[in-house]
């Protein structure tokens, strides 16, 4: 762990930020989640700082302002921050699990088994992602699990096809029909031969997914089918704040700031991991 | 003498070197060579893998390949040195003056285009013809390189010719700007032996008729020995000899050439077949799925215990195929084959483990046939626990026997088939064989991708484990030497059927088939003059035309 590049360790600063945000954010938060402890939209105490406060603001003790119905925003921020990075790490295993081991399957067998999956996959990629997630969500209850469920199944089908994609190229190297002809069962074939050649390219499929399911959770939550209120979740918060955007009131940018620099540095990360796992030499390289 | 027309002066090149557990660093790769070349001459350059004969091939094109760079010397062609000129120049100078025929032509032409469009494309490039004049020109070479259909061929795609008509167009490509010099990085090493003589014969034939001077890098002293007027040994980036054909053929100085010169030195005495067959091949008859016609047809061979049985052909004659019936990947459609003294199933998925165990694989391509995730230790190791429940310390103390075997150290059980050497890999790949104690192995091509004196290492240490294990070799090679230096047995394979099958002696004997004088024939010798007289006597024409 001596030779961490300054980018990596940037990237891993503000993840962990997040994340620890996310995990400690009753003990954080200065307010609680859907307090109302102030005015509506009241300037924030960055702006007073900044000089950019409208007029006849001259202190603020909310570092972000409030939001539309008076609750502190910081708070929100970090509440709404815990739901939303929880789901989406949870929707990203999903989908990688699901996927990745249903890609390598379908790579590893082949012939009907593989025809029949990836038809399927087609079939289901072939339907807007938002769209069909919307359809559903609209017949089933919005409950979390249910959302990292639906998210997950939904995203799954893109991993499947980077999966087998890799996998169909591992497969034919020498080494796997060495396995093979050893009488090795597929699943020793799938975990040791197969997988750990396929990392690297899932590793960095992986920072960019979960970005994707950020902005996918926070697109649901905008629409009114993500996290319901008065749970705060980031595109919640955009939702209730953006009609604020017309009289200037920077509440609904704060959690696209957040977004871009949570996808910003998990991917800073993900480039460093991807760099480990490249080496051919056990990172010893 | 005239002024020479390439003249490279102390010649330094350098990399940057990325070792395991250490700071990147810059090393030399080729230190301080020097020589001439004369118009209408060849330079043969000539070494091993690593020696720098290809990095000083590109260097006479002020190229380095790959984070190469040219760290000293003087390269000069045509009176100006290449190093100094302005990048303006080199570049007339690439395709131009100079050319470069790869060694592999399939990877070096762009499948989409036909392949007259690629041939010309340099010397229109250049200025040197206008389109027309360069298409009749191609045709001209087209017909000087012995390709069929000269007028025509030009229209074709690449995938349209066989392997040695491409070398051959590559080498129309080289010369169509009417260069002054032309780079040959082992034009023929990726054909086979019947196909590499004609190349060879047009390569020297559109030399001598172009007056063109070049440098031809090859790893074959026998194949160097027919085109060259003078030729280079390198060794680890240092010039080792330099001298003319005659000399260093003839009466080598140094010891490394020496070495070059009479490398595969093993004497391997043929055993009579003795007790029952280990494997019988009856009758077989094999098509691959979706197919319409046979790749196999009615193929019979015995194979005895501690026995070598070699089968030999070139690319496409089927041997390979016939490993891959008797592992069971591809059952066959006639025929069976019988092992251990039972019957195989011809299906891989319904072979029992001790079918499995007892014939085991090495193959081609070490590099690719060993996980590169996995350490020496899992991938010998992983056998053992498979076959023999074999765990910790019990298995450990096993893979240092087999390591010691194959006389690695157990220094190795740690690395990463990244960390070992070409050699080095496929004496891991031997270990994992071994650790099965298989009753016989199926050995495709294991030195073909090898240099010749490690290629000779590996043949004697599966000779010697031979004697120890008492384990069957089934020997896939197109190499005629290899055959001679292991066999007990051979198979003649020619379009999927067993053209001759014997014991060594009878095989290698006279009287011949036609197609068994072809390929004896074919095999390069070292010595002079061999080319004119193999082409002066042939029977029948090689199927890569």
């Amino acid at each position: 762990m001596k030779n961490i590049p300054i980018s990596a360790l940037i990237g891993l600063f503000f993840t962990a930020l997040y994340f620890l945000m996310a995990i400690f954010a009753p003990l954080i938060a200065p307010y609680g989640m859907a307090e109302v402890v102030g005015d509506v939209w009241e300037p924030s105490r960055i702006e007073i700082m900044l000089g950019i406060a409208p007029d006849g603001f001259t202190e603020s003790q909310y570092w972000l302002g409030t939001d539309n119905i008076g609750r502190d925003l910081l708070s929100r921020m970090i509440y709404g921050g815990r739901t939303t990075i929880f789901i989406a790490t949870m929707a990203t295993v999903v989908s990688f699990t699901l996927g990745s081991v249903l890609g390598f399957f379908a790579a590893v067998t082949g012939g009907w088994v593989d025809q029949s999956l990836s038809r399927f996959v087609d079939l289901v990629m072939s339907i807007p992602t938002l769209i069909f997630a919307l359809v559903v969500l609209s017949v089933t209850p919005v409950t979390v699990p249910m959302l990292i469920i639906v998210m997950g199944l939904l995203d799954s089908t893109r991993v499947y096809r980077l999966a087998r994609a890799v996998a169909v190229d591992i497969e034919v190297m020498d080494y796997v029909e060495a396995a093979r002809l050893r009488g090795e069962g597929t699943s020793w074939i799938i975990f040791r031969e197969i997988l750990p050649n396929a990392l690297s390219p899932l590793v960095a499929e992986m920072g960019l997914r979960f970005i994707f399911m950020v902005l996918f959770v926070s697109t649901l939550s905008f629409l009114g089918l993500g996290v319901q209120p008065p749970e705060a979740d980031w595109g919640g918060i955009v939702k209730e704040n953006k009609d604020g955007i017309v009289y200037g009131i920077p509440a609904a940018l704060v959690p696209a700031f957040a977004i871009a620099t949570l996808a910003i540095s998990v991917n800073l990360v993900a480039d460093w991991v991807l760099n480990r796992t490249t080496s051919l030499k056990g990172g010893r390289g | 003498m005239s002024d020479p027309l390439v003249n490279v002066r102390d010649l330094k090149i350098g990399a940057t070197v990325y070792p395991p557990g250490e700071r990147p660093h810059d090393i030399e790769i080729v230190h301080g060579v020097s020589f001439d070349l004369q118009k209408g001459k060849v330079l043969g350059l000539i070494g091993e893998s690593g020696a720098g004969k290809s990095t000083i091939g590109l260097a006479s094109m002020a190229y380095g390949r790959g984070g190469v760079k040219i760290t000293g010397g003087e390269v000069w062609i045509n009176g100006r040195d290449i190093l100094q000129t302005s990048v303006r120049d080199v570049r007339a100078l690439r395709g131009g003056e100079v050319t470069y025929v790869s060694q592999s032509a399939a990877a070096s032409f762009n499948p989409a285009k036909k392949i007259m469009e690629q041939v010309i494309e340099a010397a229109v490039e250049h200025g040197k013809f206008s389109k027309k004049d360069a298409e009749a020109r191609a045709r001209v070479l087209f017909a000087k390189l012995g390709l069929p259909d000269p007028d025509n061929i030009g229209d074709r795609y690449p995938h349209q010719v066989s392997g040695g008509q491409l070398q051959r167009c590559m080498t129309a490509l080289a010369l169509c700007p009417e260069p002054d010099l032309v780079v040959f990085d082992e034009p023929t090493t990726a054909l086979d032996v019947t196909t590499q003589i004609d190349v060879l014969k047009a390569i020297k034939e559109a030399i001598r008729d172009t007056g063109v001077a070049a440098l031809y890098i090859t790893h074959d002293l026998a194949v160097v020995a027919q085109v060259s007027d003078d030729i280079m040994v390198l060794r680890h980036g240092d010039m080792v000899e330099y001298g003319d054909v005659d000399q260093i053929i003839n009466a080598p100085r140094e010891d490394y050439t020496k070495a070059l010169v009479s490398v595969r030195s093993i004497e391997h005495e043929e055993k009579a077949p003795a007790g029952d067959p280990v494997l019988s091949i009856r009758n077989v008859t094999a098509r691959y799925k979706g197919t319409k016609f046979d790749v196999l047809h009615n193929v019979n061979a015995d194979l005895y215990p501690g026995q070598t049985l070699a089968v030999v052909g070139e690319s496409g004659s089927g041997k390979s195929t016939l490993a891959r019936v008797i592992t069971g990947l591809l059952p066959p459609r006639e025929g069976e084959i019988e092992f251990a003294g039972r019957v195989l199933s011809p299906d891989l998925a319904s072979r029992t483990r001790d079918d499995l165990r007892e014939l085991q694989m090495i193959y081609q391509m070490a590099d690719v046939a060993m996980n590169p995730r996995q350490t020496v230790g899992t991938i010998i190791g992983r056998p053992l626990e498979f076959y023999f429940d074999m765990k910790g310390a019990e298995k450990r103390k096993r893979i240092i026997e087999l390591l010691d075997e194959i006389e690695l150290g157990e220094e190795f059980i740690d690395r990463y088939p990244a960390e070992l050497s070409g050699g080095q890999k496929q004496r891991v790949c031997i270990a994992r064989a071994l650790a099965a104690k298989p009753k016989m192995i199926i050995c495709d091509e294991v030195t073909s991708a090898l240099d010749p004196l490690v290629a000779d290492g590996i043949l004697k240490l599966l000779l010697n484990l031979q004697k120890i294990e008492n384990v069957a070799y089934l020997f896939i090679t197109h190499d005629l030497a290899t055959v001679r230096a292991i066999s007990d047995n051979i198979a003649v394979m020619y379009q999927g059927r067993v053209q001759r099958y014997g014991s060594k002696s009878e095989v290698l004997s006279p009287p011949f088939d036609d197609y068994t004088d072809l390929l004896l024939g074919s095999v390069p010798e070292m010595r002079l003059g061999w080319l004119e007289e193999v082409i002066a006597n042939r029977k029948m024409e090689s199927a890569g035309n």
